[in-house]
């Protein structure tokens, strides 16, 4: 009895802390562009905000292709290198920004499954403590004749 | 092996163009144009490549106008798209303009990259950008007449990633190289730099 009992604790201060967590990530400007009819990859970007008083981590991405990792690129004397890392930071009351040339979630194997614009991508976001948080990337263009530059990354 | 001592000998080079990034580059009339250049020796020249369409072709076939050319792969999501994108950007300024511009993606993931992938890749950006692929051998002798870096990374066969420069090569026909641009450029900047030479080598 008195293991039950503190069985049923523990199972209520685990719902109430995961309910809780939730609460305090927020994500926004879920976005991919669109890729060519035969791309094999495309990337994922957004901004996640905490709320809360706790440093979280995203730590994981699920969605319906083969491989989907978390990645940064750094830059080296011009040289442009991928790194699948473990997992980005969230601060506290801070945020993480996902985007071109930074952070990005890494959609692989798209063969034959493009990014078509004004589709949704639905994906599973798990956080280390805010645990999964399901969420829908919309596919946008790169813009009006692909006119992008650095300066006006709309995030 | 191989393919990682290719890359040590071309990251000696690539160092070598960062050493100039900062000289006032000049054109042909003594004039500067934009802000960044190289000893204009020995940057291009002849390639052999493969293209959309699967025929072989060179820098003869390919450079016919002032053409702005970049070595990335289509496999990478985030920097070569939006290079890409810019300098289409960049070309469709210039067009706007009355200057005749071309624009090139060479890939350095020839083994992934067939002349389709590269082809509907580069459309993407811009109708008139070329998309160029080859065999292995010919990639590495491109990339080293265009002294530019790849690495393939350990890893997956075949979700593997390749580290690679990102500079942008502005190529003349007759000339051959006239400048290069690096990431931090803009568009504006590009088509600006690209019209000042256009205009002096003309
Ligand atoms: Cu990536």
């Amino acid at each position: 009895m008195k293991l039950n009992t503190l069985f049923t604790a523990a199972v209520l201060s685990l719902t109430a802390s995961v309910a809780l967590a939730e609460s305090e990530i927020h994500v926004m400007d879920t976005t991919v562009f669109e890729t060519a009819p035969t791309a094999m990859a495309g990337g994922g970007f957004m901004q996640i905000m905490n709320h809360g008083d706790t440093d979280d981590k995203l730590i994981d991405v699920r969605a319906d292709y083969p491989r989907v990792e978390i990645h940064t690129t750094e830059f080296e004397d011009g040289v442009a290198k991928m790194i699948h890392i473990e997992g980005i930071p969230v601060p506290a009351g801070g945020m993480a920004t996902l985007e071109p040339g930074g952070f990005h979630v890494m959609f692989m194997g798209l063969q034959g499954t493009p990014f078509v614009l004004d589709e949704i991508i639905p994906a599973t976001l798990v956080f280390e403590h805010a645990g999964e948080v399901e969420v829908m990337f919309k596919v946008v263009a790169r813009g009006e004749h692909g006119n992008m530059n650095h300066g006006e990354m709309n995030h | 092996m191989k393919a990682a001592i290719i890359g040590s000998t071309t990251l000696a080079v690539a160092a070598g163009l960062g050493f100039y990034t900062w000289t006032v580059s000049q054109n042909a009339n003594g004039v500067p144009c934009g802000d960044t250049s190289v000893a204009s020796a020995a940057i291009g020249g002849p390639f052999e490549l493969v293209s959309e369409t699967g025929e072989m072709v060179t820098d003869i076939d390919v450079i016919t106008k002032p053409t702005l050319v970049y070595f990335g792969y289509t496999f990478c999501p985030d920097v070569c798209p939006l290079d890409s994108a810019r300098n289409a950007a960049a070309a469709y300024i210039l067009e706007d303009q009355g200057h005749d511009i071309g624009t090139v993606f060479v890939t350095i993931d020839p083994a992934r990259d067939t002349p389709q992938i590269v082809g509907d890749f580069a459309d993407n950006f811009h109708d008139e950008m070329i998309g160029l692929t080859g065999t292995a051998e010919q990639v590495d002798a491109a990339s080293k007449a265009y002294r530019t870096y790849y690495r393939k990374q350990e890893g997956d066969p075949e979700y593997y990633l390749v580290d690679h420069s990102t500079q942008t090569y502005l190529m003349f026909p007759e000339t051959g190289f006239a400048t290069f641009f690096k990431r931090d450029h803009t568009a504006e900047q590009i088509a600006e730099t690209t019209a000042c030479f256009i205009d002096q080598l003309s």
